[in-house]
């Protein structure tokens, strides 16, 4: 059974149409890429796995780990296993990184039947993974991304994957923004990630990232729709040859 | 003819009762006899205000006093507070000179003033307009317009107690006047306690006032706080109301400023059935600095009203108004503030912005921030912003696995937090912090200390 199967996937917002017809399958232990031109819908793709509700799904499923999981709230969807790494992670001033990840840590734990963690095991495991993702520690002392930098923002949202552990990661455009160190800790952060029991889809317009998180295959979208797929070596066409090539491919296809 | 008391205007019967107890209301200094009766006279010319009254447009005080309620005049002895409510009422770890108005009458045995510094005076007062005459007549009825503003008018023509505080010159008033305004009756009460509070020169005062109702009868409380902020002194005033849903007040608070001055409020309006805020500050000398900070949070069919106004008469000055409102059910909010910058008052820094959060489509906000601007050098900003919470701050905190009430209470938390973190005085903050927590807990019955 596949980690995450997308069958025939229609999806709009007020009336236009993003999606029309995403087809996609992810087996567990696997990285795929999504790359494809601005506003061809990736993140709407993202979002609407992780359950936003402004989007409206016409047509086709989702099923994860073999159940639809178009009906749950966004919260029973993270509880399941599944991870959102924002493009623009949200800034919540007020809110502090500590509460937060104790009540979201602990809500993930709970929906996998593991205790909730204590305050002394927290605070370990928050030096533990913001070490393990170089994110400086003194920011989980903090307002939730508040007056964080770009690259913090983007380092902040790999730190919380790793403290919930998820069972599909999917990470929107987390190598924009980043310095060439930052990314590499990033990816390295990453690349402990995977495992045989996770996921991941990664969203991006740079082959340097997967250069770093190599895929095991590489999907363009272009207007709602996957128009090619292939290994990690598409990526380095699509570099090279620019996206024009495949759109007049899948024109030809179509 | 006998006219019974039902035909009577709101209007009426006030002056009535006013007539009725104009002789015993008010001992001490003549002259302030010849305030109250001028006061009465502003009164009845004013009127309360009508249906075309642009002040109090969305907020019907004058229905609400259709209802006939008794004026207060005279203490209640049988009032059945006793030591433990105060006790229960009180802020854990605060270690404050207590002062206990009971239906806006002063309390002595369940007041604990304690030791006060050389010179402080906390106490009553109706016993302080005998006693200290003098500074009663300098500073009484100085800086609330009982000329122009008809609930002033109405206070200053009942003055009889209320809480009197005097901090000499440099001297510094280490702990906190906590005012505890108890309201206990079995009759519908009118009520109106008056409050005076001078700090001289490069004096230092803390005052926290907090409004509860232990019965069920139906009360409004008309209350009058004069402040007075001498050159060079500090005053931090908190306001806490935390009435039961039977219980309206219209507050009115005049803080004046002399030069060199630092004046700041913060008012939570956390219950009550109509609460209407009038908060008039005056800098009326060089370099004072003014904040005003408000949390109101409106459930059921609570009415909250705040009414401010910041007058900036001379340069050099500096105001910060931040007021927040968080309105569930079929609440009502209002904002209506104004800053005032006259012609000579160059070089004024006024800053003042209103955020309010509606949590159901029967809740509304009506709300005008407002800038009179005569001078030309100034730098001011104002502005306002009501609506829901954010969407995409709900979608961030529920992709994280939090509910929605969880992800809800998560944000009111923190969207009320920017007011609470104003509050200096620590136990206080913690109250209020768990106050607002509660409130907005998944859970949200749970009962909270100032739970009306
Ligand atoms: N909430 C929305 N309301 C209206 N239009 C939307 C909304 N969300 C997305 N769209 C539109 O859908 C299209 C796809 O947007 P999406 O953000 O999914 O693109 P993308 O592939 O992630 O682009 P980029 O590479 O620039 O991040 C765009 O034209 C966008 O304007
Ligand atoms: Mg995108």
């Amino acid at each position: 059974m596949a980690l995450l199967e997308i069958n025939d996937l229609h999806v709009s917002v007020e009336d236009s149409e993003i999606l029309r017809g995403v087809d996609l399958t992810i087996d567990t232990g696997q990285t795929h890429a999504i790359m494809g031109p601005n506003g061809s819908g990736k993140s709407t793709l993202a979002k609407v796995l992780a359950g936003r509700e402004e989007y409206e799904v016409d047509r086709g499923s989702v099923l994860f780990e073999g159940e639809d999981i178009l009906g749950d709230e966004p919260d029973e969807r993270a509880e399941k296993g599944i991870f959102l790494a924002f493009q623009y992670p949200v800034e919540l001033p007020g809110v502090s990184m500590n509460n937060f990840l104790k009540e979201s840590v602990n809500k993930v734990r709970e929906a996998r039947g593991e205790e909730p963690l204590g305050a002394a095991d927290l605070l370990q495991q928050i030096r533990e993974k913001a070490e393990l993702v170089g994110l400086n520690a003194d920011l989980t002392k903090r307002s939730v991304n508040e007056g964080f930098s770009g690259g913090e923002k983007k380092r902040n949202e790999i730190f919380q994957l790793a403290m919930l552990e998820p069972k599909l990661a999917i990470m929107d455009e987390t190598d924009s923004g980043l310095d060439i160190d930052a990314l590499r800790a990033v990816a390295d952060g990453v690349n402990k990630l995977r495992t045989d029991d996770r996921g991941f889809m990664v969203i991006t317009h740079y082959q340097r990232l997967l250069n770093y998180i190599v895929p095991d295959r590489v999907h363009v979208m272009i207007d709602g729709r996957i128009v090619r797929s292939g290994g990690k070596e598409l990526a380095v066409e699509l570099e090279d040859k620019g996206y024009e090539w495949v759109r007049e491919d899948a024109a030809v296809a179509a | 003819m006998s006219t019974s008391s039902t035909d009577l205007s709101a209007e009426e019967r006030l002056v009535q009762a006013f007539e009725a107890n104009e002789g015993q209301a008010l001992n001490g200094a003549a002259s302030l006899g010849e305030i109250r009766r001028e006061a009465i006279s502003r009164f009845s010319t004013l009127g309360l205000p009508g249906p075309k009254s642009e002040a109090y447009k969305y907020s019907p005080v004058t229905r609400a006093l259709r209802h006939e309620y008794e004026v207060n005049v005279d203490a209640e002895p049988e009032h059945g507070v006793t030591e433990s409510d105060v006790d229960d009422l009180l802020l854990p770890g605060l270690d404050a000179h207590i002062i206990t108005l009971v239906n806006g009458r002063f309390d002595a045995d369940l007041s604990r003033i304690g030791d006060l510094p050389d010179g402080v005076i906390a106490r009553d007062f109706h016993g302080a307009s005998a006693e200290h005459a003098d500074l009663i007549s300098e500073h009484f009825a100085q800086y609330a317009d009982h000329r122009e503003r008809v609930f002033v008018a109405l206070n200053t023509a009942f003055t009889k107690d209320g809480a009197f505080v005097y901090v000499p010159n440099n001297t510094i008033l280490e702990k906190p006047i906590h005012v505890l305004n108890v309201t206990s009756t079995d009759r519908d009460l009118f009520i109106q306690p008056r409050n005076l509070v001078i700090a001289e020169q490069s004096a230092s005062a803390t005052v926290i006032e907090t409004d509860h109702t232990l019965t069920d009868s139906q009360t409004f409380t008309n209350a009058v706080t004069e402040i007075a902020v001498g050159a060079n002194a500090h005053v931090d005033h908190y306001k806490v109301q935390a009435e039961g849903e039977n219980a309206s007040q219209v507050n009115n608070i005049s803080a004046y400023q002399t030069r060199d001055s630092l004046f700041s409020t913060t008012t939570f309006t956390l219950s009550g059935r109509l609460v209407r805020n009038n908060l008039h500050i005056t800098a009326d000398a060089e370099n004072c600095e003014s904040r005003l900070y408000g949390l109101f949070m409106g459930r059921d069919e609570m009415h909250v009203d705040n009414s401010t106004l910041v007058d900036h008469t001379m340069p050099n000055c500096m105001s910060d108004e931040l007021y927040k409102g968080i309105l569930d059910d079929d609440a009502t909010g209002v904002f209506n503030g104004k800053v005032f910058v006259h012609r000579d008052a160059q070089n004024i820094k006024a800053y003042q912005s209103n955020d309010n959060i509606l949590l159901t489509n029967d809740a509304d906000i009506y709300t005008k921030p407002e800038l009179e601007i005569y001078a030309d050098d100034v730098q001011c900003s104002h502005g306002a912003t009501s609506g829901q919470l954010d969407e995409e701050a709900m979608f961030y905190l529920r992709s994280r696995g939090l509910s929605r009430s969880q992800a809800q209470s998560m944000l009111l938390v923190a969207f009320a937090g920017d007011i609470v973190d104003h509050v200096e005085v620590e136990p206080l903050r913690e109250v209020l912090s768990e106050t607002v927590t509660e409130r907005f807990a998944e859970t949200s019955e749970a009962a909270t200390r100032w739970k009306a």
